[in-house]
């Protein structure tokens, strides 16, 4: 090539690289890491689990999509946010829930919860634990209509969930905790396996996309509080009851996939251990002391409401940052 | 003994060029020398047009106290003082010189001969050095502590933790004399009693060559230290840390901490020196980057303009769109590939329109990676939302001021923000305001 000088470079302040982990590696990721419990969900339920999962990623992304467009902001379908936020809300409810009604909850997620708070990074609250709440309270009926595992349908093919059957007392009904750990159990959908749930949290943690922290302590906090209570009252035994909440109903689900929402928890690590805590401690309260048999949704939404408050009251440690 | 560390990331390190030797280029036909290749006050030209000057004679100084005199690296005639715009942005005067690629050695080059501290360092200032990591920090000044008495350890900063560049891995394999031999001067002079040369352990070879080299002479007081390879392990305040396992607290210099730190160029460069006398006039550099025909290390003389050197390197075998003095990470973009080669360039990137796109900034999801990676654990996030409200108080508070601009958040950043460039941003809000 000639010899040729060239006056019309890109001046940019550096860094001039940076990783190729962009936002939509990262949902991506959160999906591949809910695939295992979908399989174990489409086992379990059926095929209307594929369906109803299908619908809400669609909703989601379409709810996303056409405000962007309307609103022309910039497009943020294609950061599968709006898809990680569908998924989850089919994770969130029964597998037989009438579809419209999963649509308005992709409606409620994406546009209200979402969207009205400027999109991406400015809500205030889980899309997807908010979404199941209104739904729930709206639609109470439809919301607690179990179906139960396919290989358990005998003469009914709906029934109570597990923290159901705690609820009205029937603590001898409760199905093992390996049935538990497995998911072969009524639910919601992507709730049942914890095993399932429990690879796909690791996956997101070796590949460092979630930290360890908030799943740690929002699990920990349900098994060393139910240990207690369970041990104080002496209404079981505090170990097998322990292992029981932390596999029951929204749990295993809460910790690793929506506590860890990175723009509704805390960034500091301290934050996160309270947060985690925080999350544990509501969730026990609700399902021992609350009319509801399952607390992780109301738990996770008190603290993300908390999450600004607890990032700002946690100290900063900066390195060095000391007076000379 | 179990090594503390602060956080670093890891950044692909793309060192292409760490078999390449390294080569001399020849005298272009002319050069353009800076007088302003320090941090200080830039120097004033004691050459005029028309004059003819040698190898190594003094072309600028001044009588300021932070500063370093520049020498002519070619012989040939001056033909000109220019003017111009610098690589920041500043104004910058050259010294412009039609070499007759005689290279003509100046008389008065000599080999220093010095006795005691105020002669090193007399002599140091002499050979124009200043701090070859990047800082530019006059090296003379360095080495003259206030506090001479409390210095006790030398730690030459090795770590090359920038990608691409290779020169300094080169600089041990091919000059480890030079390096240690620098080694030996400063500790002598300065009375150090301990000396570590700080290496990232994706540098073996050389680690190895330089534990050879220090067995077969017998010296044990200067060791080599390894590192995690890691960004960013050469920051200054980060390689004591690894080092010492001491805390630099904001505003204290290493040798508050009885610690003189110096690059290993800036070291080598001393042993060089006291062998051959002939001042600061070349400079090492990787020459590297999508956009170059045959990337390699090279030596060239200070004042080559970038589209020599890159002609030396087989030229650009696809349109530059980015061209970098220094590393990806904290390197200068430059505007014109016309700009001189200058005392701190360690390397030359020219990358082509596929590695220079600057990506589409979207919105924070307050995944808190910038957190985890900033080796000063500040919180770049927090920082950049305090910046877009102008509000100099919060800025402060997050500690603003102590960020190094190493790029780790940036480079991390899921939504590609450009959270270095705003704390730098933020450092003029918090200046403004006037908060101390």
């Amino acid at each position: 090539m000639d010899k040729k000088f060239y006056n019309n470079l890109i001046v940019s302040s550096s860094p001039h690289i940076v990783t190729n982990m962009d936002t939509t590696k990262i949902m991506s990721m959160v999906i591949l890491a809910m695939v295992p419990s979908l399989l174990v969900s489409v086992y379990v339920f059926g095929m209307r689990v594929l369906v109803l999962t299908a619908v809400c990623i669609a909703a989601s992304m379409f709810f996303e999509f056409a405000w962007n467009k309307l609103m022309k902001k910039q497009q943020t379908v294609g950061d599968l946010s709006a898809a990680v936020t569908g998924m989850l809300i089919a994770f969130n409810v029964p597998s037989g829930l009438p579809l419209w009604i999963a649509i308005l909850g992709c409606f409620i997620a994406v546009i209200i919860v979402k969207q009205l708070y400027g999109g991406i990074g400015k809500n205030l609250v889980n899309p997807a634990i908010t979404a199941r709440i209104v739904l729930f309270i709206s639609f109470a009926t439809e919301m607690t209509t179990w179906p139960l595992p396919k290989a358990l349908q005998a003469d009914a093919v709906t029934g109570p969930t597990p923290l159901g059957i705690l609820a009205e007392g029937n603590a001898a009904d409760l199905p093992g905790n390996m049935i538990m750990f497995i998911g072969m159990h009524g639910g919601s959908m992507g709730e049942v396996s914890a095993v399932a749930l429990l690879i796909g949290g690791l996956f997101l943690i070796w590949k460092k996309v979630i930290s360890p922290i908030i799943p740690a302590a929002f699990i920990g906090t349900v098994f060393a509080f139910a240990a207690i209570y369970y041990a104080a009252t002496g209404t079981g035994d505090p170990l097998q009851m322990g292992i029981f909440h932390v596999l029951a109903g929204g749990v295993m689900l809460g910790a690793f996939f929506m506590a860890t929402d990175y723009v509704t928890s805390p960034i500091l690590p301290m934050g996160k251990v309270i947060f985690g805590v925080g999350c544990g401690l509501i969730t026990m309260i609700v399902r021992l002391f609350g009319s509801y048999p399952e607390g992780v949704s109301f738990s996770i939404l008190l603290m993300n409401v908390l999450c600004p408050l607890i990032d700002n009251f946690c100290q900063k440690r900066m390195y060095g940052g000391a007076k000379k | 003994m179990s090594q503390k560390h602060l956080p670093s990331i890891h950044v692909h390190h793309y060192k292409h060029t760490a078999g390449c030797a390294t080569e001399v280029m020849p005298v272009p036909d002319v050069v353009k020398i800076s007088m302003s290749q320090h941090i200080g006050a830039p120097c004033k030209p004691l050459v005029k047009k028309g004059d003819y000057v040698k190898v190594g004679q003094l072309l600028g100084d001044t009588e300021a106290f932070v500063s370093a005199p520049i020498h002519s690296s070619v012989s040939g005639t001056v033909t000109g003082i220019e003017e111009v715009r610098s690589a920041n942005g500043g104004k910058d005067t050259l010294v412009v010189i039609e070499t007759d690629k005689q290279q003509e050695i100046y008389e008065g080059i000599e080999v220093p001969v010095a006795n005691d501290l105020p002669e090193f360092v007399k002599a140091i200032r002499a050979s124009g050095l200043v701090g070859l990591g990047g800082a530019s920090f006059p090296t003379h000044i360095k080495f003259n502590p206030k506090n001479i008495d409390a210095v006790h350890t030398l730690i030459v900063n090795a770590a090359e933790c920038e990608p691409f560049i290779t020169s300094d891995h080169r600089l041990m394999l091919e000059d480890a004399e030079d390096l240690i031999a620098g080694c030996q001067l400063v500790m002598k002079f300065l009375g150090l009693s301990e000396g570590f040369i700080g290496i990232e352990d994706n540098k073996m070879d050389a680690i190895q060559h330089l534990d050879q080299l220090l067995a077969a002479k017998g010296i044990t007081n200067i060791k080599t230290f390894k590192l995690q390879a890691r960004y960013p392990k050469g920051a200054e305040r980060v390689l004591v840390y690894e080092v010492t396992g001491k805390t630099m607290n904001a505003g204290v210099l290493p040798a508050d901490l009885g610690i003189i730190l110096s690059n290993v160029t800036t070291i080598a460069f001393v042993g060089q020196y006291f062998r051959n006398g002939m001042p600061l006039i070349t400079k090492r550099m990787t020459v590297d980057g999508d956009a170059v025909a045959r990337p390699t290390n090279v030596i060239a003389p200070i004042g080559t303009q970038i589209h020599d050197v890159i002609e030396f390197c087989g030229g650009y075998k696809q349109e530059p769109r980015k061209i970098l003095m220094g590393g990806p990470m904290m390197g200068r973009a430059i505007f014109s590939d016309e700009l001189p080669i200058v005392k701190n360039n360690n390397a030359i990137l020219a990358f082509s329109k596929a590695q220079a796109l600057v990506k589409e900034e979207t919105a924070c999801i307050n995944c808190g990676k910038c957190h985890q990676a900033c080796p000063f654990k500040l919180i770049p996030t927090a920082l950049a939302k305090a910046y877009e409200m102008r509000d100099a108080q919060a800025l402060s508070d997050l500690k603003v001021m102590q960020c190094m601009e190493c790029g780790s958040c940036s480079y991390i950043c899921p939504a590609r923000r450009p959270l270095a460039f705003t704390n730098k941003l933020g450092k003029g809000v918090v200046k403004e305001a006037g908060i101390k």
